[in-house]
């Protein structure tokens, strides 16, 4: 048994050389057969594993990772963490995220550092405000955190923004959700790797899937992997970009999902300047400063087809100079790391969580950007859709044939456009 | 990355505005089939390679391109003016 994480653990191993810490994890070798098999090691994905164990009593589960343990999305984000939707099922759906977060380090027994420092969404026109103040209400009516800001709230809240009002873009007020922040994204594929395994389940790493294998009846069951063939009950896929290549294995083509490239950037440290999660109005930035002081900041996809995890320069320069242009003072500030994570977009913006048409395959997909803060309820709905082979409530309406049934779940009102939302 | 329009020349990425996958063809006006339309719509085949897709050269001589590109490494393999001028310029 591993130990418990605790300040009298912490301090007895400090005072012994701190000789008794035993790995988070196991390295097991993959049995012949699974109850649930999960494709996919990232935070969907074990977090998925953990409460199929935790809540529904499934604990014969394998999550099988190509790369290592959290190498995807889950280390790849800007770790931004906000329930400010405006339609109710994704409102509904990320609130529930919002509450496990809120308890998360405790439940798993491990800091993931969830900080809520409030998410600030900027408005540039009085009819952004408007705008505004009909999301705040939506948020409201499903019991959600929302505070319409004026000038000058935003100006005490975030001292570091160009206020004046001969800005390109002067700031009018915000959207402030109090409740939602950020938290550390390693430590949460971590610490739902540690849950997961100490619950029974064996995280597989450096096992990618090949291909899947069907019974007579057309029936799902068995994975064919870079160490072998694997059988299951169950499977489901949580690969984020590159779910159209792993479910085509299966036999599902046709997916609504093109996979974009998303950039991300630190900056070197700084003494604290911003002390919120700061969204700009009139274009697409998003911007919070990290522990170790470096500011963590990100804007649109690059805009094109891409599976390679890196980006092209006018995105750079053109998230670089919305900065500039918000933070004055950021302007010489120096770029220390950036990176590109491969985004599921789908043709409405939002999830899916569902059985599949095929029998005995699960699908937890389409995450576009906001694939990080749903990391618990992703977890949560697709874990009890592949125990109970019924979606709860709060996942009903992520299902793969809304597009052709004309249920979009399209937050923005772009269409079908994946590079507009 | 630099697309080399048949018209203009290798231009840089800045000037050029993505058109989605080429491998769509629009259904007939007169099919009101639902399946087929959602598919012409909302499917996409997305593979992890070569891609043909759609680009208008929109920051300079607004032309159509189909481009195929290899999207694990943003190399262009082929670039081809699509429209009313098709083989007309270039290859």
């Amino acid at each position: 048994m591993l130990g418990e994480y605790s300040a009298l653990r912490l301090l007895k191993e400090g005072l012994t050389g701190n000789r008794g810490w035993k790995m988070a994890w196991r390295k097991p070798e993959p049995k012949p057969a699974y109850d649930v098999i999960i494709v996919g090691g990232g935070g969907h994905g074990l977090a998925t594993a953990y409460y199929l164990a935790k809540l529904h009593g499934i604990t014969n589960v394998a999550v099988l990772e190509k790369g290592w343990l959290g190498s995807g999305n889950i280390g790849r984000n800007t770790t931004i963490v906000r329930s400010n939707y405006l339609l109710p099922e994704n409102n509904r759906f990320y609130e529930h995220s919002m509450k496990l977060w809120e308890g998360l380090s405790r439940d798993l027994n491990y800091n993931v550092m969830f900080s809520q420092r409030g998410v600030l969404n900027l408005a540039h026109t009085p009819e952004q405000m408007d705008a505004h103040a009909v999301r705040g209400n939506s948020m409201r009516l499903n019991g959600i955190d929302a505070e319409l800001l004026g000038r000058e709230e935003v100006a005490k809240l975030c001292p570091g923004i160009d206020m004046s009002m001969d800005a390109r873009f002067p700031v009018h007020g915000g959207l402030l959700q109090p409740r939602a922040g950020t938290a550390r994204h390693d430590a949460v594929a971590w610490g739902y790797a540690r849950g997961a395994d100490r619950l029974g389940v064996d995280i597989i790493e450096n096992c990618e899937v090949l291909g899947f294998r069907r019974d007579g009846a057309g029936r799902i069951n068995a994975v064919e992997t870079t160490r072998g063939e694997i059988k299951a009950g169950k499977i489901g896929v949580a690969v984020a970009g590159n779910s159209s290549v792993v479910l085509l294995q299966a036999g599902l083509n046709n997916l609504p999902i093109e996979s974009h490239v998303l950039q991300a950037f630190v900056s070197e440290g700084l003494k604290p300047l911003i002390h919120t999660v700061v969204t700009f109005g009139a274009a697409h930035l998003y911007v919070s400063q990290s522990d170790k002081g470096g500011l963590v900041y990100g804007g649109d996809i690059d805009g094109y087809n891409s599976y390679a995890q890196r980006g092209n320069l006018p995105v750079v320069h053109n998230v670089h100079g919305l900065l500039a242009s918000l933070f004055p003072n950021t302007r010489r500030l120096k770029l220390l790391r950036s990176w590109g994570g491969i985004m599921d977009m789908t043709m409405d913006g939002s999830p899916i969580i569902t059985k599949s048409p095929i029998d005995g395959l699960y699908v937890n997909a389409g995450w576009c950007y906001g694939g990080f803060k749903a990391t618990p309820a992703s977890g949560w709905c697709f874990a009890w859709t592949i125990a109970r082979d019924e979606p709860h409530d709060l996942n009903a309406a992520f299902t793969l044939d809304r597009f052709q049934r004309g249920h979009m779940i399209d937050e923005t009102g772009h269409g079908p456009t994946p590079a507009l939302h | 990355m630099i697309i080399d329009c048949p018209v203009c020349g290798p231009r840089h990425l800045a000037e050029f505005s993505y058109g989605g996958e080429a491998s769509r063809t629009l259904v007939a006006m007169e099919n009101t089939d639902r399946e087929d339309w959602s598919t012409y719509v909302f499917a996409r085949q997305n593979p992890r390679g070569p891609h043909e897709e759609h680009w208008q050269h929109s920051g300079g001589c607004r032309s159509w391109l189909q481009v195929r590109r290899d999207v694990t490494t943003h190399r262009i393999e082929a670039v081809r003016l699509i429209g009313p001028f098709a083989g007309e310029t270039g290859s």
